[in-house]
Order: structure tokens, then C-alpha cells, then sequence
């Protein structure tokens, strides 16, 4: 057996753990983020679909002041969760479709930092934005202004969570017939539960006059224990879905 | 590899088949006593009369909507760790038990419910959890379904249930926090002083249904197997598929 | 360079291929030919470390590989029935992109120099959206000159490309072959390449 020592072929060791951890974190967060600048319809589709779940529920009840007080911090939430989880099915799909995600998987670089940075970059431009507009919305439900606070706060630390816990969610269901999306929502939703609770609660804890601390510090916990796991779970899942 | 020697379907099936008859035998035994220790022997409660009894199908099935789903994640795992195809097999015959035993516990918790608290459904921390495991069990046996391919279903869906068990405790933590926040819907179900004779018919049921679980999941299990390994020689020299020809 | 031993695959329930048995040295082309649906593309993705084979070894230099070995992700460049390109961008950033996802740095001038080599001169800042198929597929080619990988696994490169672009992926082959590279391509078309180096292996 020849042993390949020509000089024309650089001898690629197999790098350490590691290694290139940050060439492919930013590689793929500007790959996303130029991409996502490219084709802002879409982006501006998504958060004007946000925008406008939040205006229902009004329409569907009252818009009795003291009821929307009590609901809006909850509705801000769902419509958040809504608005993320209809932005997922599209963090895989096209560079599943053009053969990206198989030159990403083959690369040298660590899948996990290249997820991570395309997660970034979807947080960046749909969970960011959900949160800017948070206030803006609360006014539509009379919140007032350290609610408003709490409420951005919480959803600063929530909305990183639902983009890492659904992008696991994105990646097993790439390609399937069944179009991701209902499934997608079978899989995730009940995941996104306790950012729900604790998001929502955080709110409701500075009106009870107790504070959000906990509130804030579980949701903390919830986004470290995400960005430890979420990006191994995906890789393992985006090979899966490869395979 | 000889302790490795049934995890290969063609050994494991023969006694897969077994064992099911002797769990499915003992389930029946188990149940029957268990019943008439539950709905005869036990005394009738002072507060609760007659409606108790449901404890002894509804606890036994709770636990087991809980115990399965750790069960179904540990084979996922090893599946995944070890490229083990029983394993996988044998993770994908738990799901539908589960969901089962999930929805019996759901079903029976609102049916004593109704007596005892005077609603079908309340918004407490236990019976919300139990929806929620509800729902990861049906996502599991979607994903499942909407795979073609069975190797990328087995990693795909144990993947997910390995997420699905490092969430369980958070979502429960979650839940029973959220509960507590909102005092209005805590429910205390009678004195929790429990008699020995119920005991013992609890413990009765919980094996029945521990039992009965093992003997339908490889049931499956077999079932499985036939459906992956057809054209397989082990299959073609099974005497019931014989037959069939 | 890479030794296959027994492998098998399957789709679903049904059996694609088993005991596909061969070995690739430096300086030799494998072709892969057969009909449609022989399970030529999943034998290829195997070897390149994409998917897991149903039973059988891949060997790298000797040693024994599996799905995703970083052995294999820094020693084979794979190209795919995809392209891998995005619509939104210019061929020239497409290019990049896609080498730097490789693990190479190359500077700007290089990586032009390279797209000229396959005729995209005039198409540098094009978004790749109005490209036509073989276009695309010179991208590819230029990829292939930019990233030095012993071994190439090409899943049909000859689709879509014209009398010139085959010509010039052949002459590319050709090339590589005498540095000491390998090839490994599944394609339906006779390629031109120096009938010593070649052998060609056929799918039933």
C-alpha cells in the first residue's frame, strides 16, 4: 500500500477537539446572516406574522383594559413561541435541499460550531427581533413599564432557548414527506413548556411583588443547559437526518 | 460475544416468545388478584366511598407512563451508543404501551376526579405533566411514522427520547412550580394514610400492569423483527412462517 | 489508499448491494458504472463517510473509518448530486464559502484565478440564481482545483456540463491522478482518462 507523502497533498491530520471551534461558528453565522440580509421578505414576513397573532386576541375576547393587562404578557409569550416555531422549519431546509448541509457534515470543521453559529444567526434574526418589539406590542395590552422590562428580559434569555431547543426539532424532521411543520410543532412545542412557565411567570412574579429572580435565573439555567446540549443533539440529528 | 448471543433477533426471537406467554400468564394471575383484593377485600373509604377504587388502575398505570418513557430512552440510548438493532426494536415496542398506559392514567385521573373534586379535569401540576408526557410520546411514534427508512427512524426517534428524558424532570419542575404559583387549582385527594390490604392490592396491580407491559411490548417486539428481517434466513425457517407458504 | 471490505447497504427494506469488495491506490480511478438505482450514490456516500453501511468495512491507509471520521472529512472531497451553492450569492462568494468550509484559506486573487480556470471569468459577481446548470457545476470544478484532498469521490460529475466542461474535468482528473491522487466517480459516460490509471467497476 503506498503511503500518499507526495507534497502536492498537505498531510490533514485529523484535527484536535477543538480545533476550529471559532473559524466555524463565524463561518456559518456570516454565511446565515448574509443570506438572511439577501432575502429580507421573508424575514419581515415572519415578524409581521408575530405581530399580527398578538392583535387577535383581542379581537377573540375584549379589549376590556384589565383583561388585556392580565393576558398580555402570556399572549407576547405564545405569539414568541408561535413566531419561532414557524421560523424553524427553514433553519435546515435549504441547505438540506442544495447540498450544503453535506459539504457541512464532510467538513474538517466541528459540526456542532457550524450549528451553532447558523442557530445564532436564526436567533439573531427572529428571535431578536421579537423581543425589540416587545414593547411596542405591550402597548396594544396596556402593560405597564417595569412590566415591559421584565418582559424583554425574560424574552432576551427565553427566545436563544426555543431557537436551540427547535433546531434539534428541525434537523430530525429534514426531508420528511410529511411536511416538518405540524410535526415539527408535535415535537417541540411540549419542549418549550417550561420557557413558557418561567418566562411568563417572571412577569407575573414582579406584579405579585416577589421579584423575577428565580424567574430569570431558571431561565438562565435553561439557556446554559441548551447551549451545552442543543448543539451536539443537533449534529448527532442532522447526520440522522444525512444517513 | 456469548453474552452478546441473544442480541441478535434470530436468538432473541424464539425467547422473546416465550418470555411474553410467562409475563402475559403472570399479568393475568397478578390482575386477578389484585382486583379482588381492590374491589372486595379493601374497606371503603370514609371520605371517598366507593370512588377510590380507581386508585388501583390509575396509580399503577401513572407509574408505569413514567417508568416506560425512561425505559423506551435508556434502549434509544444504548442504541445509539452501541449501533444495536434489538435495542432500537425494542424501544419502538415500548412507545405505544406507554402512550397507552399514559392515556389510561389520564382518563381514569378525570373519571375520579369528577367525584371527588366535582370536574373532569383540573389544571394540577400532576395531570398537567401527565398530558405533557402524553404529547412526547405521541411526538415519538409521529416521528416514527413519518420515516421511510427504519435505521434512520431508530436513531432519529431515540434521539428525540433522549431529549425528550433530560426534559421530563425540568418540564415537571416547571409545572409544579407554575402550579403552586397559582394556588386555585392544588388538590389533596383524601387522606394519603393508605391501609395494608390496599397496599398490597396496589402492589398487586403495579406488577400486573409492569407485567403485562413486558409481555405486550415483546409481543411487538416479534412482530418488529418479522417486518425488518423479512428475506432473512432465520425468518424463512420459522415454522409459523412455513406454514403461511 | 482506501479498501472496501464487504460492504452492504440497504434502503428501507430492501436489499441495494452486499459484498462489494475493492481497493483504490494513489494514481488510480475507480469508475462506477450501472443502471439507475443499483445504489451507486449510496455506495459513494459511503465512502465518503455520510452514511453508515448495513455491514462491511471502509479502510483509510489501512485503518478501519466510520460515518463522519474526521480521517475522512480531512482526506475526501465529495461532490454530490447538489451542488451545494446558494442562489442569493455570487459565484465568487459561493466559491469562497464553500472553500473555507473545507478548511483552506485562499486569498481572493486565487480563488479568481480559479474561476477563470473554468470559464466563470465574467461571471464573478453574478448572483448564482442566474447561472445555468453547467455553470454551476464549474463552481464545483473550481472547488475541486482549490482544495487539495487525496481522494475525490464525484457522485455523475459529468451532468449538465458541455464537450468543454467534460474536457476539463477529465483534464482535472487527469491531473490529480498523476500527483499521486485518487478518484473515485460513478458516471453513465466514458470519461477520457489514461487507460492505465483506470478501471471501472459495474452495478448490476
Amino acid at each position: 500500500m503506498t503511503t500518499n507523502s507526495s507534497p502536492v497533498f498537505p498531510v490533514r491530520t485529523a484535527m484536535e477537539p477543538g480545533d476550529g471551534v471559532f473559524t466555524a461558528f463565524f463561518w456559518a453565522l456570516r454565511r446565515d446572516l448574509r443570506l438572511a440580509l439577501r432575502s429580507r421578505a421573508e424575514l419581515g414576513v415572519q415578524i409581521l406574522f408575530y405581530i399580527i397573532v398578538v392583535a387577535l386576541f383581542p379581537l377573540s375576547m375584549s379589549p376590556d383594559k384589565e383583561l388585556l393587562m392580565l393576558l398580555g404578557p402570556g399572549v407576547l409569550w405564545v405569539a414568541a413561541l408561535l413566531a419561532s416555531l414557524l421560523s424553524l422549519p427553514r433553519l435546515f431546509a435549504s441547505d438540506y435541499a442544495d447540498g450544503t448541509l453535506e459539504q457541512m457534515a464532510l467538513s474538517p470543521l466541528p459540526l456542532p460550531a457550524l450549528i451553532l453559529g447558523k442557530i445564532s444567526a436564526h436567533w439573531l434574526t427572529t428571535g431578536l427581533p421579537v423581543v425589540v418589539l416587545a414593547p411596542l406590542l405591550s402597548i396594544q395590552y396596556w402593560l405597564e413599564p417595569e412590566v415591559i422590562w421584565v418582559l424583554m428580559a425574560g424574552l432576551l434569555i427565553g427566545t436563544p432557548v426555543l431557537s436551540l431547543l427547535g433546531a434539534i426539532g428541525a434537523a430530525l424532521t429534514l426531508g420528511l414527506r410529511s411536511g416538518g411543520g405540524s410535526l415539527l410543532a408535535l415535537l417541540i412545542l411540549p419542549l418549550y413548556i417550561p420557557v413558557l412557565i418561567f418566562g411568563a411567570g417572571a412577569v407575573e412574579a414582579v406584579r405579585g411583588g416577589m421579584g423575577a429572580d428565580a424567574n430569570f435565573s431558571l431561565l438562565a439555567a435553561g439557556l446554559l443547559l441548551a447551549l451545552a446540549g442543543a448543539p451536539f443533539a443537533t449534529s448527532a440529528a442532522v447526520r440522522i437526518s444525512l444517513d | 460475544m456469548s453474552g452478546f448471543k441473544y442480541a441478535a433477533p434470530a436468538q432473541f426471537y424464539p425467547l422473546a416468545g416465550k418470555m411474553a406467554l410467562w409475563f402475559g400468564v403472570s399479568a393475568a394471575v397478578l390482575a386477578v388478584i389484585g382486583l379482588v383484593i381492590g374491589l372486595y377485600i379493601a374497606p371503603i373509604d370514609v371520605t371517598q366511598k366507593d370512588s377510590y377504587r380507581i386508585i388501583f388502575i390509575h396509580v399503577p398505570a401513572a407509574w408505569m407512563s413514567m417508568f416506560l418513557y425512561v425505559v423506551m430512552a435508556f434502549w434509544g440510548a444504548i442504541a445509539l451508543g452501541m449501533n444495536t438493532r434489538l435495542s432500537a426494536m425494542m424501544a419502538q415496542s415500548i412507545a405505544p404501551t406507554g402512550a397507552l398506559m399514559t392515556a389510561i392514567a389520564l382518563w381514569t385521573g378525570a373519571l375520579w376526579g369528577k367525584p371527588t373534586w366535582g370536574t373532569y379535569w383540573a389544571w394540577d401540576a400532576r395531570m398537567t405533566s401527565e398530558l405533557i408526557l402524553l404529547f412526547l410520546y405521541l411526538g415519538i411514534i409521529a416521528l416514527r411514522n413519518a420515516i421511510d427508512d427504519p435505521r434512520r427512524a431508530d436513531k432519529a426517534c431515540s434521539v428525540l427520547a433522549l431529549v425528550g428524558v433530560v426534559n421530563v424532570p425540568i418540564i415537571y419542575m416547571s409545572v409544579n412550580w407554575w402550579n403552586t404559583l397559582h394556588q386555585g387549582a392544588t388538590i389533596k385527594a383524601g387522606n394519603s394514610s393508605i391501609d395494608d390490604i390496599m397496599l398490597a392490592g396496589l402492589l398487586f396491580m403495579v406488577f400486573a400492569f409492569w407485567f403485562y407491559s413486558v409481555a405486550v411490548t415483546l409481543v411487538r417486539l416479534r412482530t418488529i423483527m418479522l417486518e425488518r428481517e423479512v428475506g432473512a434466513a432465520w425468518v424463512a425457517r420459522l415454522p409459523e412462517v412455513k406454514e403461511e407458504r | 489508499m482506501l479498501e472496501i471490505q464487504d460492504l452492504a447497504a440497504r434502503r428501507g427494506y430492501v436489499m441495494l448491494f452486499s459484498q462489494v469488495s475493492f481497493k483504490v491506490e494513489a494514481g488510480e480511478a475507480l469508475i462506477i458504472t450501472g443502471a439507475n438505482g443499483t445504489g451507486k450514490t449510496t455506495l459513494l456516500r459511503m465512502l465518503a463517510g455520510l452514511s453508515h453501511p448495513l455491514s462491511g468495512k471502509i479502510l483509510w491507509q489501512g485503518r478501519e473509518t466510520r460515518a463522519f471520521d474526521p480521517v475522512l472529512r480531512n482526506n475526501i472531497m465529495f461532490v454530490g448530486h447538489a451542488p451545494a451553492l446558494k442562489d442569493e450569492l455570487t459565484a465568487e462568494e459561493n466559491l469562497a464559502l464553500l472553500v473555507k468550509l473545507a478548511g483552506e484559506e485562499v486569498a481572493l486573487g486565487a480563488l479568481r484565478e480559479a474561476l477563470q480556470e473554468v470559464a466563470l471569468g465574467a461571471r464573478l459577481t453574478v448572483p448564482a440564481r442566474v447561472l445555468s446548470q453547467g455553470q454551476r457545476r464549474r463552481i464545483g470544478l473550481a472547488r475541486l482545483a482549490l482544495v487539495p484532498r487525496p481522494l475525490w469521490v464525484l457522485d455523475e460529475p459529468v451532468t449538465a456540463l458541455d464537450p468543454a466542461g467534460i474536457a476539463l474535468l477529465t483534464g482535472m482528473m487527469a491531473a490529480h491522478l498523476s500527483k499521486g491522487g485518487a478518484v473515485i466517480a460513478a458516471t453513465h459516460q466514458a470519461l477520457d482518462l489514461p487507460t492505465g490509471a483506470m478501471r471501472q467497476l459495474s452495478f448490476q
